[in-house]
């Protein structure tokens, strides 16, 4: 697996000591960095199958992890953590444990398209990451995300009278989520 | 050559003098032709064009085509969407004042229902492609328009979306038959409609409508105008298959059409290196701390390269960085000078409507005072 994304080293397998001193040379400091292996002791052989079937997931297969969605990617630029390459490359391996340390970002996408812009493969990462997130939640690892729920609400006024008005979305939303950042978001203001 | 015009015009018969010199007056027509003269032209058109491209030469006639387009716009069926009744809705205004300003039909998709937006793609992609497909449906079979014009790129892109999947993906096909059955309306079959943004509509009328109305070129000068057209507009590429194809075309990449119709405008263009970023616009309610600072690098860009005025052309663009001020002053430490207004409003007032008539109280940013500093209305 490529190492050149540093943030994908967790800070807690690596190792540096203050002062170490091997035959006589000093080597304190990030020269005695030590990367603990990293162990995953299970794997989920159906993990890619699982997201290939739900919706937006079906291309997945495609992809030769070139990065170019992680490049590309808007909340990868504020977010070094949020890795679609990298979580596409874990699920394609079946590490489902791996893919859960970060289940609690996947939904931050925010469907720009830059990664579908710049994909050479056609895979659409930005399907495959509403399909994990979607996965995550139907599995029981994350609760029903702020973004979800805002869909769910967004989409059942759709589905009921064919328009959706703004007001309505936003209480419809609240009141149904944890409130955590929208209000301070302003929508309110009007 | 003059002995022998004279020899002819001797020896030739009055009558058929005076014919050859009213002919060269008064051109002699078949009667009832122009339609075959249409069907020559088209077919002479078409085998220029082949020709052209044959030999890899670039598009001739282009003005030709571009005035059989500037004819087609002039009536369109006009899709707001829902987000230009509600926040949106001083797009909404300006964009039906400048169609009627410019002398151009719009005519309001009758009945229309929610694109579907990022939501319910969301939630389930194929249910969005019907719920655009059904707009373009009404368009087509009810309203028997072949184009649809959708201000909010939002709608534009949905509608780019629905028509390429139906032409691509036969199951998303099928599914449309069975809902489309259901509700007891006619299957919308790709290519029925063309679907364009305000931007291609304004492009291809201003000056060339009826009225040959045009922006005043000393309207906006020495206005510093950052020109955003946001995610929707140009991404993913594969659904515009009418981008990326030389002069006269819009560049997925680097998008102009909105800084040719300002320039027109005598506007001050910056160069904006973020025209295509994206606003966090999706989770401005979910995830508002994301969506804070991606507003705020659009906002910071502006001001760095030189802008008075973020010119937008979606009412989420517009309604991100013109909202929630507070908690952007909190996170950078000042105010943002930089207003947002929508295209639509700065071509309006440049063609002299008021700034009540395109909605600029309706605004999310204050732009009344630099309105009044610039003298733009």
């Amino acid at each position: 697996m490529p190492i050149h994304e540093k943030s994908l080293i967790r800070p807690e397998n690596l190792h540096v000591q203050e002062h170490k001193e091997v035959d006589g040379v000093d080597v304190s400091g990030h020269w005695s960095t030590f990367i603990e292996t990293r162990v995953v002791s299970d794997y989920n052989e159906d993990l890619q199958d699982e997201i290939a079937a739900l919706p937006g997931g079906e291309l997945i297969h495609r992809c030769w992890q070139c990065g170019s969605c992680t490049n590309a990617c808007t909340v990868h630029a504020i977010n070094p953590d949020f890795n679609p390459r990298y979580w596409i490359y874990l699920i394609r391996m079946g590490m489902e444990s791996e893919l859960l340390r970060d289940k609690d970002i996947i939904w931050q996408c925010v469907s720009c398209n830059k990664c579908t812009y710049a994909c050479p493969r056609d895979v659409v990462p930005e399907a495959v990451m509403k399909a994990t997130a979607h996965w995550l939640e139907l599995k029981g690892h994350t609760p029903k995300s702020h973004s979800t729920i805002f869909d769910e609400v967004f989409s059942e006024q759709v589905f009921e009278t064919g328009k959706i008005e703004d007001g309505r979305v936003i209480k419809g939303s609240s009141s149904s989520a944890p409130v955590r950042n929208s209000r301070r978001a302003g929508w309110w203001t009007w | 050559m003059v002995d022998m015009v004279r020899s002819l015009l001797r020896n030739l018969p009055i009558g058929l003098l005076t014919k050859m010199g009213l002919a060269t007056l008064v051109a002699p027509k078949t009667s009832d032709w122009s339609k075959s003269r249409e069907a020559i032209m088209e077919y002479v058109e078409e085998r220029e064009a082949a020709n052209r491209k044959a030999l890899g030469l670039g598009q001739g006639r282009e003005a030709r085509t571009n005035h059989d387009r500037t004819k087609k716009y002039q009536e369109v069926a006009y899709y707001p969407g829902c987000a230009l009744e509600g926040g949106g809705h001083a797009y909404n205004r300006s964009t039906k004042a400048l169609g009627k300003k410019l002398g151009l039909n719009l005519k309001e998709v009758e009945n229309w229902n929610c694109c579907g937006a990022m939501e319910v793609k969301n939630i389930d992609p194929k249910l969005q492609t019907y719920l655009s497909s059904r707009v373009m449906s009404i368009a087509a079979n009810k309203m028997g328009l072949d184009t649809v014009m959708a201000p909010c790129n939002g709608c534009y892109h949905n509608l780019k979306k629905a028509e390429y999947d139906l032409a691509n993906d036969p199951n998303r096909r099928g599914g449309q038959f069975a809902f489309s059955g259901k509700s007891g309306h006619a299957t919308y079959q790709a290519g029925q409609v063309e679907t364009i943004h305000a931007l291609d509509w304004d492009r291809e009328t201003i000056g060339r409508g009826p009225g040959h109305e045009r922006p005043r070129q000393e309207f906006a000068e020495g206005v510093k105008i950052a020109n955003y057209y946001g995610c929707m507009y140009t991404r993913p590429r594969h659904i515009f298959p009418e981008k990326d194809q030389g002069p006269g075309s819009e560049s997925t990449s680097k998008p102009h059409f909105m800084d040719d119709l300002l320039a027109a405008a005598g506007a001050d263009n910056v160069e904006y290196p973020l025209k295509t970023a994206c606003c966090g616009g999706a989770h401005a309610l979910s995830d508002s701390d994301t969506s804070t600072r991606l507003v705020l690098n659009m906002l910071q860009a502006a001001e760095a390269s030189g802008a008075e005025v973020i010119a937008t052309e979606c009412p989420t663009c517009h309604s991100g960085p013109g909202n929630a001020p507070d908690a952007r002053e909190k996170t950078l430490g000042r105010k943002t000078n930089v207003k947002i207004i929508y295209f639509t409003q700065l071509l309006g007032m440049a063609m002299g409507l008021s700034p009540k008539a395109v909605g600029v109280q309706e605004n999310f940013s204050d732009a009344m005072p630099l309105i009044k500093e610039k003298k733009l209305a």
